[in-house]
């Protein structure tokens, strides 16, 4: 009884804070536009009994999803967040990895405080972040100032508000999310596997490619997905770091639902982007689920 | 070996034999504090040498360096004749089986033990002759495809030994190999290592803390105390003659007793050593000069005890039963002297128990040869 008891109190959450919402916004992706408040039909009329009830699911089809394949804005919005999110994680594995691998192999009394580091950015809102970045990256930013100034350039670069921008801002935002798994992968190694590694013949190189490499590949996969996954429905950092040539699906959801105010579309959107993110998020469990084997 | 005429194994008494490794005015230093201290040693080939003494004496630094993951601070470190001052740990004829093991959890026994010989870049089939070898010669060849996570704590030592083994190094270096197994398979695994150090004719050097395991396995023994050689030997003459007080109180039990010597006339000594008791009579090869303050060792085992003073005895004293220590096969008394001096007497247990001629309190004599112990210059 108990047991039922703890395994129900996270179901109840789950149902509570996923599960109900989800089953809103699936309704309204299947109900239409209408000038009122809230802004969709149909509403389910309590009092009309059971013919109301059935009357309400009679008006639910499926008319937006088929709107969403015939205007390619939203097709082009998935397979750019897409490509976006992939070589954003590329990149964040790429400046996450060294720095990951720097702190755990610092020594042991540094290892706190680079941790601290790495963690003390989200102490401040993630908007002002992002809009300090438009402080560092526009014509006349820090860091144009600072090229201009050292003669590397003579023309300010043009980085805010372009593809450019967003790839920063996302390597920024989600660089702690990479470096966290990494460094916990590679903390754990023994460092006598390393020395086995070169006592048996290998050179630092290899013994980096054949042992610790592979060593922390659980935790590469954990960062790359917990990168890659919030990367897809971004959409504050294109809004504010991007261009209008940015085009990303969270930044179409933002627009259709408080732009055009169609949320039936937006909720379309939104189930399709659920159903997209389900894949990764299915592998990222399986990855966690296997390295707890391996440790137990 | 005697009985069938072949010589004795014993390169270190042959002034003609080459070491195959030799630490020549070694020392490493880590900040302030020096790990070796100006440290000559030779180790020869077929050895099983082993570097025995407390944690912090230096051995397992010895045996980094020979491994090349320290350099010496001074000194030159040659193996079969050659600096391994310039030479990288993966260019080294030498492997090394770490306390840990480090086995490399992500590959199977197979690809732990091939990892080594993939290195060197062989052909597929060598190598996997090779392995299939060393899994034989540990027996594990039912366990190739396991994770290191999914063998024993046994297995994973026998892993760990036919990977450092699978490249014939000239030289296996062994950190405290079985520190992690408990004491029956430990026993075991002591004579394995034996056995396949004398079918390979590696030369293997084993660091530990343990001086049974030193002195079951190794044909000599290295006596370390805060990075010095405290005693080169065999196992028999390090128990049976230390050098000083030191290794004959860290191998072993001993009775140590303070005194001060007359001069040795014939090699002999009389040790003034308490007020009231009678000198005692001893065998030394040491020159002893008279006046000199000795220690006396004795072990346990040579000390006998007895209801009366046995009339043949050169050395023998009175006191009283104040402990005794039942192992089984053997009982250790304590017995105090009226001096106050405690001397332990170790004898076998030939009879059952319940029939033993002493008990807690008994008055009995301790008695020993004049050759039972040794003299050391304290």
């Amino acid at each position: 009884m108990r047991r039922y008891l703890v395994i129900a109190l996270p179901y109840l959450w789950l149902l509570g804070l996923f599960l109900v919402p989800f089953l809103i916004v699936l309704k309204i992706s299947l109900s239409d536009l209408n000038l009122s408040i809230p802004p969709y039909l149909p509403q389910l009329d309590p009092s009309a009994g059971w013919a109301g009830l059935k009357d309400f699911f009679s008006q639910l089809d499926f008319e937006n999803f088929v709107f969403l394949t015939e205007d390619d804005l939203y097709w082009k919005a998935y397979l750019s967040s897409l490509k976006i999110a992939v070589v954003a994680t590329f990149f964040t594995l790429c400046v996450g990895y060294p720095m990951a691998y720097g702190m755990a192999r610092a020594p042991s009394e540094w290892r706190p405080t680079l941790m601290m580091l790495v963690i003390l950015p989200f102490w401040t809102s993630f908007l002002i972040r992002v809009y300090s970045w438009m402080g560092i990256l526009s014509n006349e930013g820090f860091l144009n100032q600072f090229l201009l100034w050292t003669g590397i350039i003579s023309e300010p670069l043009v980085i805010m508000n372009t593809t450019t921008a967003v790839y920063i801002g996302i390597v920024y935002t989600y660089l702690p999310f990479m470096i966290l798994p990494i460094y916990s992968a590679l903390e754990k190694m023994d460092d006598s596997l390393l020395e086995a590694a070169e006592d048996l013949g290998c050179s630092r190189l290899q013994a980096f490619w054949l042992v610790t490499f592979p060593l922390s590949k659980s935790g590469i996969i954990a960062g790359c997905f917990l990168v890659f996954i919030p990367s897809i429905g971004e959409f504050v950092i294109p809004s504010l770091l991007g261009g209008s040539d940015t085009l990303m699906i969270g930044k179409v959801l933002w627009e259709e639902f408080f732009n055009n105010r169609d949320w039936p579309v937006a909720s379309a959107v939104a189930v399709i982007l659920l159903a997209i993110l389900v894949i990764p998020i299915i592998l990222f469990q399986r990855n966690e689920q296997k390295q707890r084997e391996a440790d137990g | 070996m005697p009985a069938n005429g072949a010589p004795i194994f014993a390169p270190w008494d042959d002034p003609a034999a080459k070491p195959l490794i030799r630490f020549e005015n070694v020392t490493k230093r880590f900040g302030d504090f020096t790990a070796i201290d100006n440290l000559t040693l030779d180790i020869y080939e077929r050895e099983f040498f082993a570097l025995l003494g407390p944690s912090g004496c230096g051995k397992t630094t010895m045996m980094r360096m020979l491994a090349g993951f320290e350099t010496p601070t001074e000194g030159k470190i040659y193996v079969g004749g050659q600096d391994m001052g310039p030479i990288a740990p993966n260019q080294r004829p030498v492997n090394m089986m770490f306390q840990s093991y480090a086995l490399f959890p992500h590959l199977s026994v197979y690809e732990n033990i091939a990892f080594g010989l993939r290195r060197d870049g062989k052909p597929k089939d060598e190598i996997h002759h090779r392995v299939e070898e060393m899994l034989r010669m540990v027996r594990l060849q039912k366990f190739a495809k396991r994770k290191p996570h999914q063998i024993s704590g046994g297995q994973r030592q026998r892993v760990a030994l036919a990977r450092s083994l699978a490249k014939e190094p000239k030289l296996l270096l062994l950190d405290e190999p079985l520190g992690a197994l408990d004491a029956k398979l430990r026993e075991d695994t002591q004579f394995e290592l034996m056995d396949i150090q004398e079918n390979t004719g590696t030369t293997f050097v084993i660091v530990t803390h343990d001086q049974e395991e030193a002195m079951t396995v190794a044909s000599r023994i290295a006596v370390m105390d805060e990075g010095k050689v405290m005693q080169v030997s065999t196992p028999d003459r390090i128990y049976e003659f230390p050098d000083n007080a030191y290794v004959a109180d860290f191998i072993g039990d001993v009775n140590l007793i303070e005194g001060r010597s007359s001069a040795a006339i014939d090699e002999t000594v009389q040790i003034e050593w308490a007020e009231g008791q009678q000198a005692i009579t001893a065998q030394t090869s040491r020159a002893i000069t008279a006046g000199q303050k000795v220690f006396y060792a004795i072990r346990p085992e040579k000390v006998t005890i007895s209801p009366d003073r046995p009339a043949d005895a050169v050395n023998a004293a009175q006191g009283k039963i104040l402990d005794i220590a039942y192992l089984g096969n053997l009982s250790t008394y304590h017995v105090q002297l009226p001096t106050g001096q405690v001397i332990k007497s170790q004898m076998a247990n030939t009879r059952r128990i319940s029939r033993r001629p002493y008990t807690w309190e008994d008055e009995v004599w301790v008695s020993w040869t004049k050759t039972g112990g040794s003299v050391l210059e304290g």
